[in-house]
């Protein structure tokens, strides 16, 4: 997919009388934008704003924009927008491959399709031939990388990380943001990554915007 | 944009038909029902009721089964997880108590009845060896005088409930903690338990124990079956003066069922005073610092009363299914000479299509129900607001006594020409099940990780194929528990039946409770036995069908 770059314009985020971000910025294909910040400050809610699940406790405003299309005015499903959380998620009642068949746009037709379509994802990740499996039965890094192959299938505009990394240990650790930051440079994701370890920043590369200091 | 409806849908549901029955209780019980020539307020009604022979003995009995069940059951509720939580015995002991909660009142009440009368299946384990009685001895032990076989058939039912919503409120006390630390200071297991955490505890149970108070000093059918007789209690006397066929009698049991009502808020209210004794001598104990540190005895005493009480239960089932089956069965014999199947065979014709009415009814209501709940529950999550006061509303149905808006209910819809249809049976029985249903549901609705929902909605999936294909299915099983429960609400309720089916519309619950009189005790079991077998059925789809559909995958599994 040719994607076209992220653009933060103008957002700001407040819980009452506390405001908590803003920003203008714009994330080109393959870039990542790290917003660091401690826990508390509010540094995931600005994933919430562009993912369209902002609590609404919180006020917010500003567009996101990809290319020229405002994400802002769409609702969750439509604004493509994927995303990893720290823990997998994987769905507990469906197969490997039932996730990312799940996941896979319905553009994709045919069972066969979409079937090889989940297949040649799950190779992408290391993954080949374990589609069958119970996702409860395959190790962490296993997970963290079906939810990643999960993420990519979907045909993302961008790509969302909220501390994707804070709970592996120090091995997988690095692995996964390799493959992570591998990936998103291949298909030409622009990136926002929310992080409090400034290990995750660097091996990131991009811009670092530091919150609630 | 079809959740909106829900919570105002749902506050109707719960309000609109007690407000409603509460209004046509009261104008008749002042004289007012044109249609019955009823024109112009009077207090003549209340007079008629003041003069029925007997009538203060009748209220009596009501408010003394109310208090002394409440009071019985949350004391060995308390005492016993005061004791016990958190040890391995108390797992097991809730394990086999759970169950209990879905026995209809019914067949609990006639099971326990079957266990204690001179006739019953103690008396002859122990006759004639221990007691030498040949012939069942002349003793009035069920239906005695007093209430107290009443109070403790009610006490035996209500300990799971309590039990159950107290265990809903204990995960959010620090339990281990607090008991090391109470130990540590000196305190005996009860006593440490009792002043640190059973205030916290009681404060989120309070609307379960009015709602008992509440239903055991207005319960019918139990009362029928175990209650006195010489005078009933006043619900009992209240149902018969409603069903007369000579139709003046309106007034009086309208006027009786406002009586009801003053005597539920009174049980209600004495209980506030007993609360406020109870917290007082807590807080005297604590101040001076009493340790009650060898409480060794009382520990294992309310052990016992607990398991007394679940094998009370299981032991009147038994008894029950026995007397089904049952050919010759002579007193002191411990069990019947032959078992046949001859009672069941007989039986069948007459029970096809009371089970029909009761399975519409449970299955059409346990559905809307469920329907409700979902659409309030996801308002609740697009909203982010938790109502609280729709919330206290929940218990409504539970609190305000049966009788005192049934009957107003049953009036208004006579009068609106609504006979006893199906569907008007559906809509008294929505009003009881949907509390079960909403409440059984909302904690592990709540409990939900959204993230997942998050997640589906990044992968480009709508709200409602991720409410079908995740939400839905990863709760199924408390989606699936939820209609269980709300299903043996539906088949347990004999007094909404019985009016508004008003001899027309019959149920299984309502065919056993009419036969309590007759005694044939071989029928009766069969009723009373498919009374418990139709929540039990429930309980094991809504186990069995989670687990086949997602058997292969583990962290579906309990």
């Amino acid at each position: 997919m040719d994607h076209q770059g992220l653009r933060l314009d103008g957002v700001t985020i407040a819980l009452g009388p506390r405001a908590l971000i803003a920003i203008s910025h714009t994330v080109a294909p393959g870039e990542v934008l790290t917003i660091m910040g401690p826990s508390g400050s509010g540094k995931s809610t600005l994933l919430a704003y562009v993912g369209g699940f902002l609590d609404k406790a919180f006020t917010a405003s500003g567009r996101v924009l990809a290319g020229e299309l405002d994400l802002t005015a769409l609702p969750p499903q439509e604004r493509h927008v994927g995303i990893l959380f720290q823990d997998p998620l994987l769905f507990p009642h469906m197969s490997v491959a039932g996730n990312l068949l799940f996941a896979i746009p319905q553009a994709v037709q045919g069972r066969a399709a979409r079937e090889s379509l989940a297949e040649s994802a799950l190779a992408g990740v290391d993954l080949a031939g374990l589609g069958a499996r119970d996702p409860d039965t395959l190790s962490g890094g296993q997970k963290a990388r079906v939810a990643l192959a999960r993420v990519l299938v979907s045909a993302p505009r961008a790509l969302l990380l909220d501390e994707p990394f804070s709970k592996l240990d120090a091995d997988l650790r690095h692995q996964m943001r390799e493959l992570v930051f591998a990936k998103a440079r291949a298909s030409g994701l622009p990136v926002i990554l929310v992080t409090h370890d400034e290990a995750d920043a660097a091996a990131a590369g991009g811009t670092i915007v530091r919150i609630g200091a | 944009m079809l959740t909106r409806l829900g919570p105002p849908a749902a506050i109707l549901l719960l309000s609109g038909p007690i407000l409603a029955g509460l209004a046509g209780t009261m104008l008749p019980a002042f004289g007012y029902l044109p249609a019955l020539g009823g024109e112009a307020f009077s207090l003549d009604p209340l007079r008629q009721l003041a003069a029925v022979p007997g009538i203060a003995g009748s209220a009596l009995l009501s408010l003394q089964a109310g208090l002394a069940s409440a009071a019985l059951s949350l004391g060995v509720v308390m005492l016993f997880v005061a004791a016990w939580a958190g040890t391995s015995a108390f797992s097991r002991v809730q394990h086999l108590i759970s169950p209990l909660l879905s026995v209809p009142h019914a067949a609990a009440a006639f099971g326990f009845a079957f266990l204690i009368a001179p006739s019953g299946l103690v008396a002859r384990f122990l006759s004639p060896e221990l007691t030498g009685w040949e012939r069942p001895p002349d003793l009035l032990i069920v239906n005695d005088p007093m209430g107290f076989s009443l109070i403790a058939g009610l006490v035996a039912k209500e300990i799971p409930f309590l039990l159950l919503v107290t265990l809903a409120a204990l995960p959010q006390v620090p339990l281990a903690r607090t008991r090391q630390l109470a130990a540590s200071l000196g305190y005996g297991r009860i006593a440490g338990f009792l002043y640190c955490l059973w205030p916290l505890i009681y404060r989120q149970i309070r609307l379960p124990v009015f709602a008992v108070i509440a239903f055991a000093s207005s319960v019918v059918d139990v009362a029928v079956i175990l209650g006195p007789s010489t005078p009933p209690t006043l619900a009992v006397r209240l149902v018969g003066w409603m069903n007369d066929p000579e139709l003046s009698m309106r007034f009086l049991a309208s006027a009786g069922a406002l009586l009801q009502l003053g005597v539920s808020a009174a049980a209600i209210l004495a209980w506030l005073v007993v609360e406020r004794i109870g917290a007082g001598m807590l807080r005297v104990f604590c101040e001076e610092g009493r340790r009650f540190s060898r409480d060794a005895a009382l520990r294992w005493l309310s052990f016992a009363l607990m398991l007394a009480s679940a094998l009370s239960v299981f032991a009147g089932l038994g008894a029950l299914a026995i007397w089904s089956v049952a050919g010759l069965w002579q007193f002191p014999d411990a069990l019947p000479r032959s078992v046949s199947l001859k009672t069941w065979i007989a039986t069948a014709p007459r029970v096809v299509e009371p089970l029909a009415t009761t399975l519409a009814a449970g299955l059409i209501s346990t559905v809307l129900a469920l329907v409700l709940a979902l659409l309030c529950l996801m308002r609740e999550d697009e909203t982010g607001r938790r109502g609280r006061r729709a919330a206290a509303l929940i218990y409504l149905p539970l609190i305000v006594p049966q009788a005192a808006f049934l009957f107003g209910l049953h009036l208004l819809f006579l009068l609106g020409g609504v006979g006893a249809s199906l569907w008007a049976l559906v809509f008294v029985h929505l009003v009881f099940v949907l509390p079960y249903v909403f409440l059984s549901l909302s904690d592990p609705w709540r409990a939900f990780d959204r993230r997942y929902e998050a997640i589906a909605a990044g992968l480009g999936r709508s709200r409602a194929e991720t409410l079908w294909r995740v939400r839905l299915p990863m709760l199924a099983r408390p989606v699936l528990t939820a209609c269980a429960v709300g299903f043996a609400v539906s088949v347990g309720l004999y007094l909404p039946t019985v009016l508004i089916g008003a001899g027309r519309l019959t149920t299984i619950t309502t065919e056993a409770v009419a036969l309590a009189s007759g005694g044939n005790r071989r029928v009766i079991g069969v009723y009373a036995f498919l009374q418990m077998l139709l929540p039990l059925a429930g309980f094991a789809v809504a186990t069995l069908v989670p687990a086949l559909l997602f058997r292969r995958f583990r962290a579906m599994r309990v």
